[in-house]
Formats: C-alpha cells, structure tokens, sequence
C-alpha cells in the first residue's frame, strides 16, 4: 500500500521559473526542452517496442528524471566524464550520442553502443566520455572515483559525474568510497537520483535517516538536495559542485530529488505507490515546465 | 645473475614498468609508508613518491573500486591485497566489473590492472586466512590467472602482468617472499599463458603450480633413487593454461598426477584431468591421479594442517599408483 514519502515535489511555477530564467538564456531552455523531449519520446518508444518483445532483457526507463541529465549535460564540459547504472539511456543522448546506435544496442545489434553485449543497462560511449551503463547496483560508485581519481593522476580539470539511485547509496563501497574520494580530493561529484524507490522499496523503509544529503556529512562532504524536476536548479548545483571539483577542492554530494514516472523495470505493477502521488509529481513535470518558459 | 628474494623480484618488476610507463601505479593497504606488510614495496614510497605510491584504508571493495574505474580512464594500476583472503570483499569488482568491462563496452573500455598479493596457505593462520584462488578466478573468462613458483618467473610474469591490457590476477604466498633465486642482470619478461617444465622426465607427469612445487621437486628426487622419473610441469599461468605442454608432456610419460594446494571440487586438478582424458585418452596408460588439500577449511593446528596439506609421501603414493606400484 502507499506509504508517505518523504520525498515532496518543489513547485515549478511559471512564477518561479520566471525569476530563474534571468539567469538561462531562452537557447539555455530550448536545449532542455529538445533534451528532454527526446529521451522522453525515446523512452516510449523503447517501452512499446519492449511491450511488444521486439528485444529482451531488463529495461529500466528515464521517463520522469530527465531534468538531472540535461541540466547535468548544460553544466559540464567536454573531457568530463559520466558513469551511471543500468538505467541508463538517458544519459548518451544528453550528451550528444546518436539515438540509432542506442536503440540498435537494445536490438543486440552489432552496429550498438556497445556491439551488441551490453544491451540496455550497459550502454557505454567512449567518444562522449560516457562511461556505462553498470549493472550491479552501487559498483559505479567507487569505479567513477576511480574515474576521477585517473583524472586528477593525469592532472586535468576533468571532472567525474557519477550517478547512482536512492536505494544504491544503501551499498557498503558507498563510504569506502566517499572517504577515500574527500580524503583523496578527487574531482567527482555523486549525484543520487533520488526517485524514492528501489524497486519497491521506498527510502523510508530501508533507513532511518530520509535526508539523503546528509549521507557524505560524516566525511565532511559538502552536499546539498537539489530539486530534480528543474533543470534550472540541476545546473546550478552541478555547475557550482564542478567548479568546486576542478580547482582541486574535491567531491560533492548531490541528492537530486526526482520521480519515475513509470514502473522500475518493465515488469513492475507498482503496488507500492499511489496514482495520487504519481500525479503530484507529474504535475511538476520539467518538460510542461520549460514550455512554459519558452512560450 | 644475482641471486635475489622473491619479494625483490616483485619490487625489480612494479619498479622497472613504473620507470618504463607514468601511468604505472601501486595502491593498497600499508604499501607505502610501511613499507608494505610482507616488505614487497620496500623503499618504493622514497623512489616514486606518494602520488604513486599509495596507501589505502582498509576497504578492498572501495580501492578495487578505484583502481577499476582509473584503468578504464588511461591508468594502469598494480592493487595489493594484503591477501587474497581479503580481496573477497573486492571480488564484485574484480569479477563483475573488470573481467566484464572490455567485453560489455563493445571493446570502449579496457582494464589493464594488475591485482596481486599473498594467496594459499601459510602456517597457521586457519580457515579465514588459508585459500588459494586459482580455481575460483580462472572460472572467470575476461581474467588472467598467474601463480609464479620462484622468484625469475616472479618478475618476468609480473612484468607481463603490468604491460597486459586485461585484467590480471596475481598469486603470490607470504611463505615464498622470503625464497631466494637467480635472476639475470638484464630485462626479461616472461608470457603469460607458457607453462614451463621444471624437470625432465620420462615415467610420470606431475602438473603443478605455486609454492605447493617444492613438494614435487622433493618427491622427484626421492623417487629418482628408486629409478622413477618424474616430469615436472610448471603452469605458471592458470588461465590461460597451456594445455598443449601437459599433453605433449602426458605423451611421452602415460601418466600424470596433478599436485594442488587447494581443495579438490571444481579444482585445476579436475581442469587438468578433464583435458587429459579428452585430449590424450590413447596415451594414458593409467587414471590422472591428484593430491590436492582435503576437503574442508583449513585448520590452525599443526597436526590438522599436517593432515590437510599434500605431502611428499601422498604424492609418491600417487605416482606409484599410476605406475601400478606400491
Ligand atoms: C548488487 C545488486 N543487488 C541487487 C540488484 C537488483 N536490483 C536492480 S535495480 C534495484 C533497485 C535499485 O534502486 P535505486 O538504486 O533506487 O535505483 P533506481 O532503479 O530507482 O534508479 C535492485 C535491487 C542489483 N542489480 N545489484
Ligand atoms: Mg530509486
């Protein structure tokens, strides 16, 4: 049955937007919306052809997070790298990865992302920096510090985004890592995308603490929660947390609040939720939201 | 040649390829201001300082973790495990994540690593701080497996390991560090994947790898004063095991014992004798027999560790049954 989250969407009011959009440009907007509208309309795609069995396996949609990609993909640069876990599909295209050699990957095509052998949760695209695509939940957590750490041995000012869900931050080499990346300065910031659930698993039944952010305290991270249904406020975070990281001055933690507006996987009947609270969420959705800016 | 530890091999190989390539670099626990716990990294911190030189605290899952994600980002990382035993809590990475990466990334990513540390039995340190991970990682295609018996194979392996583009897994034993044996002057670098015969023979085949060796080079002698030959194959690497050396060596003699140090389920040894029947069924003049340890967690007491380990007297007991002896 549904349980309260802890999780309460932030309101994207026009009102609100309006003062924001002083400091994004309207191009800023329309490339989120084009960003976003893409994964959107790829994801549905990827879901019908999945309904249909045109492929197999796992298939884990974005549909609901976009706003921490394009917002992450607004405030990074060229030479920056990206790691996530199995869901993954919105990543690439955020960053520029053609959509055809994607959905090929979901046909196991050779002419894939990654040749047909990961499929949907690995995609990897070595020419935009993107990193997987991996599937064991929380082991990208320390292999993006590692990414980092390459980074700074190599002495660039690369920064690693790595991405990890609410329930991964659950994972052991979640401290390991956060100790040794705060203790090592290595330029990465963590961003939880923070959709509540772990499967069906909300964040209130597996913890005691709900405030995510406050994870990376004990290793005196700086780390702030972040409204995940804004671009705005992605950007803002990510581009303040990267400029942290590439003079040299460490990790940062993100809890970047957001919401799946579908099931976890393709095979989830979502009993443990409310088409209430669904709605509450998508009410904020962050495409609706940046129409609404550009109109 | 200079007659050298095996701890100082290991240290001549990870010092040459740090010298040889920048992006060589060690990590792991008390590797660097301690001098590392078995004294493998000794002085190393002064040579190359800490930037390549790092010691980690004790979270082998975070710091195989690392090392994975900086090898699929230009880095060639050498991973000490204090020892194996440990680097089960790292396992996920090893096997999930660099074994996989290559593979799964459609070729994007490589992950040339090197983990190494001790493995296998060392005394009495009982059950926990006792296992030997051939088997368990040659299981893993993407992996290569290397378990060195002296200290000239040591360094040329280990040499091969570092400039190796795939992950490899490094087996060493605490109770060998101390071995001493000649090596050249000069570079060397010795293939991974080329077993080695140790002694020649003509009457049994004896496969084996690792410290456990020096049982087989002792039986050999004891046997030769009765008029028994053994043939003495080092593997050296155990994945990718040279195959072709033990069945062109099984040829020639019609029997073979396998001497393993670890348990005998799902071993090298049923790896070996799988391929022997398979590949030199007409030649055996007898069944492949094995000595491996027995079948349970190893103990702390020396009686116990006595009955569990293989011995000279079980692996002469071994050949002569395959000579139809006794
Ligand atoms: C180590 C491991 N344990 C369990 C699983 C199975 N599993 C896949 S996704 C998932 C839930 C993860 O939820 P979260 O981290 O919140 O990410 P989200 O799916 O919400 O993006 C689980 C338990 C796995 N893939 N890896
Ligand atoms: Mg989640």
């Amino acid at each position: 049955m549904a349980v309260k989250t802890a999780n309460k969407p932030t309101k994207n009011t026009k009102k609100a937007s309006a003062s924001q959009s002083s400091k994004f440009t309207k191009d800023t907007y329309v490339k989120w919306y084009k960003d976003m509208l893409l994964i959107r309309k790829f994801e549905e795609k990827t879901g019908q052809l999945y309904i249909q069995q045109k492929f197999g396996g796992f298939c884990h949609l974005y549909i609901g997070q976009e706003a921490i990609v394009a917002g992450t993909a607004s405030a990074c640069k060229e030479g920056d790298k990206h790691m996530t876990a199995y869901r993954d599909h919105a990543h690439p295209i955020a960053l520029g990865t053609d959509p055809r050699v994607l959905m090929a990957e979901l046909y196991g095509r050779s002419t894939g992302c990654s040749k047909g052998k990961g499929g949907s949760m690995h995609f990897f695209d070595k020419s935009k920096g993107f990193m997987g695509g991996h599937g064991i939940v929380g082991a990208q957590i320390a292999m993006g510090a590692g990414v980092a750490f390459a980074e700074k041995y190599a002495g660039t000012d690369n920064v690693a985004f790595v991405s990890m869900g609410d329930g991964a931050v659950r994972q052991g080499a979640l401290h390991e890592t956060f100790n040794m990346a705060m203790n090592w300065k290595l330029p990465v910031i963590f961003i939880i995308e923070n959709n509540n659930y772990a499967m069906g698993t909300s964040v209130e039944r597996t913890t005691n603490v709900t405030d995510l952010s406050k994870i990376g305290l004990s290793y005196d991270m700086p780390s702030r929660a972040v409204n995940g249904m804004s671009p705005e406020a992605v950007h803002e975070a990510i581009a303040e947390a990267a400029e942290r990281a590439r003079k040299g001055d460490g990790p940062t933690l993100l809890d970047i609040r957001t919401y799946r507006y579908k099931g976890h996987s393709m095979s989830d009947p979502q009993k443990y939720r409310s088409k209430d609270e669904v709605a509450e969420w998508m009410e904020q959705d962050p495409i609706e939201h940046c129409l609404r800016v550009i109109k | 040649m200079r007659n050298v530890q095996f701890r100082e091999a290991l240290r001549e190989a990870m010092s040459e390829e740090m010298r040889r390539d920048e992006n060589v670099f060690l990590m792991g626990e008390e590797v660097a201001e301690y001098n590392g716990a078995y004294k493998v990294s000794q002085g190393m911190l002064d040579e190359f300082g800490p930037k390549r030189v790092i010691d980690t605290p004790i979270a082998e899952l975070g710091f195989a973790g690392i090392a994975v994600g900086a090898s699929m980002n230009g880095l060639r990382p050498i991973v000490e495990f204090m020892t194996w035993n440990f680097a089960i809590l790292a396992a996920d990475q090893i096997i999930n994540s660099a074994a996989k990466m290559l593979q799964m990334s459609g070729g994007q990513y490589s992950c040339p690593i090197v983990f190494r540390g001790g493995n296998g039995t060392a005394g009495q340190l009982a059950a926990t701080h006792s296992q030997s991970f051939e088997a368990f990682y040659a299981h893993v295609p993407g992996l290569k497996v290397i378990t060195p018996s002296n200290p000239y194979d040591a360094k040329g392996l280990l040499k091969a390991a570092i400039r190796d583009n795939d992950p490899v897994v490094f087996l060493e034993s605490e109770k060998m560090y101390g071995d001493k044996g000649d090596i050249p002057e000069g570079e060397y670098i010795i293939p991974i994947g080329v077993a080695d015969v140790k002694r020649k023979g003509k009457d049994v085949t004896i496969v084996s790898f690792g410290k456990i060796m020096k049982v087989a080079f002792e039986a050999a002698e004891l046997l030769a004063k009765e008029g028994i030959e053994l043939e003495i194959i080092d593997l050296r690497t155990i994945r990718p095991i040279d195959y072709a050396c033990v069945v062109e060596s099984v040829k020639k003699t019609n029997r073979c014992v396998v001497l393993e140090e670890s348990w005998p389920l799902a071993s090298i040894s049923s790896e070996i004798s799988y391929h022997l029947q398979r590949y030199a069924f007409d030649y055996l003049d007898a069944p492949v027999m094995r000595v491996t340890q027995t079948d349970t967690p190893f103990a702390f007491s020396p009686t116990l560790i006595d009955e569990a380990l293989p011995n000279v007297e079980r692996l002469i007991k071994a050949v002569k049954q395959t000579l139809y002896r006794n």
